[in-house]
């Protein structure tokens, strides 16, 4: 006989170690997350206009830090970041008509995000490059 | 709980819906559906000028267009973000830091967007 005090250890729900994550939530977390990234690198582009109204000088120190590898890896995580907000976005509109929220259609969906989110974001850099380049 | 001595409704009171969440809820909505259009056209501009020196980003910059659409973000894309990140702070942040944090973010958000759009106009008319 157990008394009420005395606690019995039971496993906890959702149990970390093993939870396998769905595509319904970790889309979830990454529309806020890609949100609140998305507000940070909203800022770049205020300090890019900032220092172009400055003159051309400081415009070509932004623009080498930009075009740097390391501003062109941020940069790219910027442009993955913004497709899979918009698309998720537009995910959610069509949610608030009340539509799509059958289980099938939501992994259809889910996994149409990904695809496009992806395939812009290669198209965008693929279309960015070679201008760049030529 | 036990050491709380008001009464259930003292405690209700001054509690719960402030009245204003569905003007929030469609203020977001509205502002996604303007950033559509005007996200997919400042990211086509910046493939387009990657790279490019200071005459050309400023030509660019003062064509009438632009400078309606880049004025147009900015005031878009930074009600759209305050309006998010004030609720992303509601959901994880349950102190009397949130209403503090709400506040920086609205005005950190006025700020940017302000600093934007005069250097946007700067750019065009100076």
């Amino acid at each position: 006989m157990s008394s009420p005090m005395t606690k019995r250890r039971r496993p906890l729900s959702p149990h970390i170690q093993i939870y396998r994550p769905q595509l319904t939530s970790v889309l979830s977390i990454l529309n806020r997350i890609t949100g609140v990234l998305l507000s940070f690198f909203s800022v770049w582009l205020v300090v890019w206009l900032v220092v172009g109204a400055e003159g051309p000088r400081s415009y070509a120190v932004v623009r080498g830090a930009t075009t740097s590898w390391i501003g062109r890896i941020v940069l790219f995580g910027a442009t993955f970041a913004f497709f899979l907000h918009l698309c998720g976005g537009i995910r959610h509109l069509v949610w608030d008509t009340g539509r799509g929220f059958e289980l099938r259609s939501i992994y259809v969906s889910g996994w149409l995000v990904v695809a496009a989110s992806v395939m812009l974001t290669v198209a965008a850099w693929a279309v960015g490059l070679s201008t760049s380049a030529g | 709980m036990a050491s709380d001595m008001r009464s259930p409704l003292a405690r209700a009171s001054g509690l719960g819906s402030a009245k204003s969440g569905l003007r929030h809820w469609r203020a977001q909505r509205l502002s996604a559906v303007a950033l559509v259009p005007l996200t997919l056209w400042f990211v086509a501009s910046i493939i387009t000028h990657t790279g490019s020196d200071y005459r050309a980003f400023a030509a660019w910059l003062r064509s009438p267009l632009t400078v309606t659409a880049m004025v147009l973000l900015l005031v878009v894309l930074f009600y759209h973000s305050a309006l998010g990140l004030q609720v992303v702070i509601e959901d994880y942040v349950h102190s009397r830091v949130q209403f503090a944090a709400v506040i920086a973010i609205r005005l950190c958000s006025f700020a940017m967007g302000a600093a934007g759009v005069l250097a946007t106009l700067r750019i065009a008319f100076g």
